[in-house]
């Protein structure tokens, strides 16, 4: 059966003032039902932008490649805007970092999520009314008949997000796409989303995949990993794998800042940022914050191992020579 | 809501105080008085001058003639014009609706123009249209009065004869006024072709009037809308596969139109100095014509009660529109 979504050598390439940017670079993402992928990586590594690729949601500057780019027997590169509309906020949804800036503050909740169920699935008023209340409920919002009535600006963080996910499950998707959801919210409202966003994917059965740049998050939920560094898949492992041997120098340095594997103390960071428009380095380009970084590295384009070594991009993968 | 407008109304008060002490000083301030000037060429002995200063009362200390005013316009006097010996109120409210029927063309000329100018030029930013529009509005707003108006009579109606030069309607029609609205009343007046002629005395004139509303309007919504299209709701919406349409005429619209409905309230105080000029170019017989002749004049009365009503008109639209911001704003709506 081919997967849910699959996704081959996809690269977007914005045109700025300064010239042509990529900000994702050759990336496969491939989904299946029922399946939790997570996408991490530190900010600014286009992770978003891939995501926004598949939805179509892009602005105009940006140009989208790929070889292969199909959700639901649907290629997604063939698609007018007007077949992209009738899938997405239907079979594939996308919740967002800024719950609060997501929700439209001059429409109640009830008329937002009942936008979506007029559009797609033609209720009723009364129809959609019920089903709204259901959803809110589902996601754990108390009193959820009173809350149709509110404006955003009466919620709170956690709150919005919930009816940003009521929203998007509203028409019972296949592919959930969570684009860091917690990331704004307090640490303690971040667990419960989260819980909130798993438990939804175990009763519905559909496809989560979950942006975050938080390897905790990482860990509890999901069961594969692609760990992405500025524009580029540098690995993709299982989750067991990833966490017991991280093949990447990459993924190893996420992983060492991790609370709990740092011990007490300061966590240590990874020194610099993400390349952005114009100072990518030659070679690798993570050469610059790489410990085990040299001349090759500073050169050559590292080459994609194999399977075994979670297909990880670099010359000197860790644990190489017990793998070969 | 309640505790909102009663807000709004407490701050309109020192403004209502200073419009009465504005309205009150501008036309004394003016060289001349009215005796001179109703006198004219023939000329007016002193003694006689000072006869008639004094039995209108303009003979008194100038803080005594304003607490006059004020107390005659708490008691909903305004005084007579000392021209026509007619009550200003009924004056004033007898020639504004031609000002407000003109008023009300241009607002809507200039809204059913710039509002979609803006909405498309946000749109299509950087095209060929947005420039247009852009450099159109800016010419638009730059554009003195005076001579756009004459510009206009003299292409439309000298050059091609396609449109009358003055007045609200031909000299052929003659019928009684029931709304004050010309547009109306010809139609009720049941005479062939008069309603026409209304419409083509009424083109030019709403056009230089509404030449500025537009172009601020479009300005306006166009930043409005260009701000709103790169926030996340609008991504929301869309990504909710709802059309443009709906994206943009409801999603993005209704946010952006918080800040053109303030400004187009704000146009409203334009309109009706706008209407001054106007009225004058197209001896357009409305309160802003009836307000340079009573300067003119030295109508005290006439000159002072007018500019109070004109501006307790402007405060009035400007309340409705600080209302109208609330009932499309919940945040506003909400705060207590
Ligand atoms: N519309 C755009 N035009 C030009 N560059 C863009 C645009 N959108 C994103 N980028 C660039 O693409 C890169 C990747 O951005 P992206 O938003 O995907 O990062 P991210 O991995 O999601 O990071 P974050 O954790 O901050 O959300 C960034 O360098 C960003 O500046
Ligand atoms: S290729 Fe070199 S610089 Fe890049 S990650 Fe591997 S070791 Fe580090
Ligand atoms: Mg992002």
């Amino acid at each position: 059966m081919p997967a849910l979504l699959d996704i081959r050598n996809l690269s977007v390439t914005f045109e700025t003032a300064q010239g042509p940017f990529r900000a994702v670079d050759q990336v496969d993402f491939s989904v299946d039902t029922g399946e939790r992928l997570a996408i991490v990586g530190e900010s600014g590594s286009g992770k978003s932008v891939a995501m926004l690729a598949v939805m179509g949601l892009l602005p105009k500057t940006a140009t989208v490649t790929a070889d292969v780019m199909a959700f639901n027997g649907h290629d997604l590169r063939q698609l007018d805007a007007r077949s992209r509309r009738k899938i997405i906020g239907r079979d594939m949804s996308m919740i967002f970092q800024e719950p609060i800036a997501s929700l439209n503050p001059c429409f109640t909740v009830g008329f937002q999520i009942g936008e979506a169920l007029k559009t797609h699935l033609g209720l009723d008023r009364a129809a959609r009314r019920k089903r709204s209340i259901e959803l809110l409920e589902a996601v754990g919002i108390p009193e959820p008949a009173q809350r149709l009535s509110a404006f955003p600006h009466q919620l709170s963080g956690g709150m919005s997000q919930r009816v940003m996910i009521a929203m998007a499950i509203s028409c019972q998707p296949k592919l959930l796409i969570a684009d860091e959801p917690t990331t704004a919210l307090d640490v303690t409202i971040q667990a419960q989303i989260l819980e909130l966003l798993i438990n939804l994917q175990k009763d519905t059965g559909m496809a989560l995949v979950l942006i975050t740049h938080d390897m905790g998050v990482v860990a509890e939920t999901a069961e594969r990993v692609v760990v992405q560094y500025a524009g580029q898949q540098v690995e993709r492992q299982s989750i067991r794998g990833l966490f017991e041997a991280p093949h990447h120098p990459y993924t190893a340095a996420l992983l060492a800042a991790l609370p709990e594997r740092a011990g007490r103390g300061r966590l240590p960071q990874i020194p610099g940022v993400v390349p952005g428009l114009g100072d990518q380095p030659d070679g690798c380009l993570f050469n610059p914050r790489c410990g085990y970084a040299d001349d090759r590295c500073r050169r050559v384009v590292p080459p994609r191992t194999g399977p075994e070594l979670g297909e990880a991009l670099c010359h000197y993968p860790i644990n190489g020579e017990e793998a070969a | 809501m309640l505790r909102f407008l009663l807000n709004r109304i407490a701050v309109l008060l020192p403004t209502f105080i200073g419009v009465t002490i504005i309205s009150f000083l501008f036309i004394r301030l003016l060289p001349g008085d009215p005796i001179e000037l109703l006198a004219g060429e023939r000329g007016v002995t002193p003694e006689r001058h000072a006869q008639l200063m004094h039995m209108m009362g303009f003979d008194k200390p100038i803080w005594q003639q304003y607490l006059t005013f004020v107390g005659d316009v708490l008691q909903g006097d305004l005084g007579q014009s000392i021209v026509t010996k007619r009550p200003v109120f009924d004056e004033f409210f007898t020639l504004f609706p031609a000002t407000l029927e003109l008023s009300i063309c241009a607002i809507i000329f200039a809204i059913a123009i710039g509002l979609p100018a803006g909405i498309i030029a946000a749109v299509r930013r950087g095209s060929v249209f947005d420039h247009t529009v852009m450099a159109t509005a800016l010419t638009g707003y730059s554009m003195p009065i005076f001579w756009w108006g004459l510009l206009l009579i003299i292409v439309f109606s000298g050059t091609l004869g396609w449109t009358p030069v003055s007045g609200r309607i031909s000299f052929m029609f003659f019928f009684d006024q029931v709304t004050g609205f010309m547009l109306i009343d010809s139609l009720l007046s049941g005479q062939k072709g008069a309603f026409a002629s209304a419409v083509e005395h009424l083109i030019l004139p709403t056009i230089v009037l509404g030449t500025i509303p537009l172009a601020v309007i479009a300005r306006q919504t166009r930043s409005a809308m260009l701000e709103v299209l790169g926030e996340d709701y609008v991504r929301t919406a869309r990504a909710k596969g709802l059309p443009p349409s709906r994206v943009i005429g409801l999603h993005a619209l209704r946010n952006a139109m918080i800040p053109v409905i303030t400004t187009i309230g704000l146009q409203v105080g334009v309109l009706l100095a706008g209407a001054i000029l106007t009225e004058t170019i197209f001896s357009w017989p409305g309160v802003g014509k009836w307000m340079i002749d009573s300067v003119s004049r030295r109508d005290y009365p006439a000159v002072q009660g007018g500019l109070l009503l004109i501006a307790s008109l402007v405060m009035l639209v400007n309340l409705t529109v600080d209302i109208l911001y609330g009932l499309i704003n919940p945040r506003i709506r909400h705060r207590r």
